[in-house]
């Protein structure tokens, strides 16, 4: 490829003055991680909690369980933010109201964080039932003989065994959850895609932003990799656990 | 030296030229591509109306196609290929550039403004169009002028050239705004028709595409003043004088016909698809002296 690489491009100043594009970008990067940090804490709160529902044994909350990961998990993610972003608003009046008055940015990332968020919750919720139906069905009735509720055999017994097998799988949704967060972009918040794509629309160097765009999503994406290896380690029971990512 | 070398190089091309006019010349580029894979590949845009947009049958459809296909006729004359196919490639606003360099697209017919700094990276057959850039609102806002939008939310469309125009507009005139943007014109819209911005800022005749297209045209209204004036033209590659040379003269033929203002009649006009709505844009001055001495003179 005939390609004239144009790296001083990160120092030039942009079109608003005052501002080199490297500023954008770490701007960019700052509502990514962002984004991402707060829709995790939703995906794993509301995950842990619907993927436990699914193996309680009753009936309606299997059922609420199941529709929650089927409604979440099978609109695409692009659809999702759409929808979050642009019509849900308009079926709540006092939500239109305020968004309306807001500033834009704050819509921008409140529509980013739930979607992320509650699409990854689906996902989440999917690995830990898993998690929990692949304990022996011996630890819930030993915990039933030892005379715990099932709130306490969950407490002490089941979630603390399940949650540590699922580290890898969840891993990978924190990997994945990063990456999906430049879907953002599609609804206006300047993220570190948008502004890749920002700078290369305004200098048209393409290559050297997306070039920077993709080392920047893999430092990240493996940093969020080694910090769960981490806490894999930490948390290993020893001699139960596999206790991967050494 | 060096001059006595151009001098020489300049005789013998002259030369050759004259002494072997019916040899084809060695093809290159663009054209020698679209010989070795039997196909051109013209980008598109999806809402662009009424340059290039889908109909109700999912169709690309529009003047710049319009024009496109004048051009692909050329190609199909000048190449001896009738059977010629012909792959529609959709693209952005801010693919389109990447799409036309790495090859996947041979040229785009859309709404691309011809400016100097694309001129780095793409070349533009001449211009087609001349756009105002200026804003849309809604009709019962109270916003008469650019300045009464101080203060207020304005989207426009991401990786465009309004993105830069407005942010500029908002020193000189000493006015802030909060920008929105939307992933395309339709979006952009979308978020004035909701109310969620007060303004759309894009070129003139695109908001008077989107406004035609809305279920109430009367409730919008384009503001009467202009950031800048803007030529449109479709855009190729650089460094390839040869399928240039094609699209100028066949654009140009069609200028210098005046079979453009039949084309021009068909979109500006009279109803067009999907809803048989009418623009009502005649040509303005700028236009008209556009047709009349064809460039590829950018912004």
């Amino acid at each position: 490829m005939n390609y004239h690489w144009n790296w001083g491009v990160f120092f030039e100043e942009t079109p608003e003055g005052g501002v080199q594009y490297w500023e954008l970008i770490v701007s960019g990067l700052g509502w990514t991680l962002a984004v991402s940090a707060l829709a995790l804490v939703i995906a794993l709160l509301l995950g842990v909690t619907i993927g436990t529902l699914r193996t309680t044994g009753r009936r309606w909350l299997i059922q609420l369980g199941n529709a929650w990961v089927e409604l979440f998990r099978n609109i695409p993610l692009l659809v999702q933010m759409f929808l979050w972003y642009f019509v849900i608003p308009e079926l709540v009046p006092p939500l239109k109201a305020w968004i309306v008055r807001a500033d834009p940015v704050h819509a921008q990332f409140l529509a980013a964080v739930l979607c992320l968020g509650l699409f990854t919750s689906a996902r989440v919720a999917e690995q830990v039932r898993a998690g929990i139906q692949s304990l022996p069905s011996g630890q819930r009735q030993a915990a039933a003989a030892l005379g715990l509720t099932t709130v306490q055999a969950y407490r002490h017994v089941l979630l603390p065994m399940a949650l540590r097998i699922v580290i890898p799988p969840l891993t990978s949704e924190t990997m994945n959850l990063i990456k999906n967060s430049s879907i953002a972009l599609t609804i206006g918040l300047a993220e570190l895609t948008f502004r890749a794509r920002e700078l290369g629309e305004y200098t048209f160097s393409f290559f050297e932003a997306f070039t920077a765009a993709t080392v920047i999503y893999v430092a990240v994406a493996m940093a969020a990799n080694r910090v769960m290896a981490w806490v894999e380690r930490r948390l290993a029971v020893p001699g139960y656990t596999a206790g991967g990512g050494r | 030296m060096a001059r006595f070398r151009f001098r020489l190089f300049a005789a013998l091309a002259a030369l050759a030229f004259v002494a072997m006019p019916a040899v084809a010349e060695e093809l290159a580029g663009t054209l020698k591509k679209i010989r070795e894979t039997g196909a051109i590949t013209i980008g598109h845009r999806e809402s662009s109306i009424p340059f290039s947009y889908l109909d109700d049958a999912q169709r690309p459809v529009g003047y710049a196609m319009d024009l496109c296909m004048k051009v692909v006729e050329a190609v199909k004359a000048e190449l001896r290929m009738p059977g010629l196919k012909v792959n529609l490639q959709p693209v952005t606003s801010a693919n389109r550039i990447p799409l036309m360099q790495n090859g996947t697209v041979d040229l785009e017919c859309g709404s691309t403004t011809n400016s100097l700094k694309r001129q780095e990276q793409v070349v533009f057959g001449p211009t087609y169009f001349v756009v105002n850039i200026t804003a849309a609102v809604k009709a019962d806002s109270g916003i008469r002028t650019l300045a009464d939008l101080n203060g207020k939310t304005i989207a426009t469309t991401s990786g465009t050239t309004s993105v830069p125009l407005l942010k500029q507009y908002e020193k000189t005139a000493a006015i802030d705004v909060k920008e929105i943007y939307g992933k395309d014109h339709a979006e952009s819209f979308l978020l004035l028709a909701n109310d969620r911005a007060a303004a759309f800022v894009m070129d003139d005749i695109l908001l008077a595409g989107q406004i035609a297209n809305s279920p109430t045209p009367a409730a919008y209204r384009i503001i009467p003043e202009s950031l800048r004036q803007e030529p449109y033209s479709m855009m190729l590659r650089r460094d390839d004088p040869q399928f240039k040379a094609l699209v100028d003269k066949a654009v140009g033929d069609l200028m210098r016909s005046g079979e453009i203002e039949q084309i021009y009649e068909k979109w500006f006009a009279s109803p067009i698809p999907p809803r048989g709505t009418n623009l009502n844009f005649p040509m303005t001055p700028a236009i008209k002296d556009a047709f009349a001495s064809p460039n590829d003179k950018g912004v």
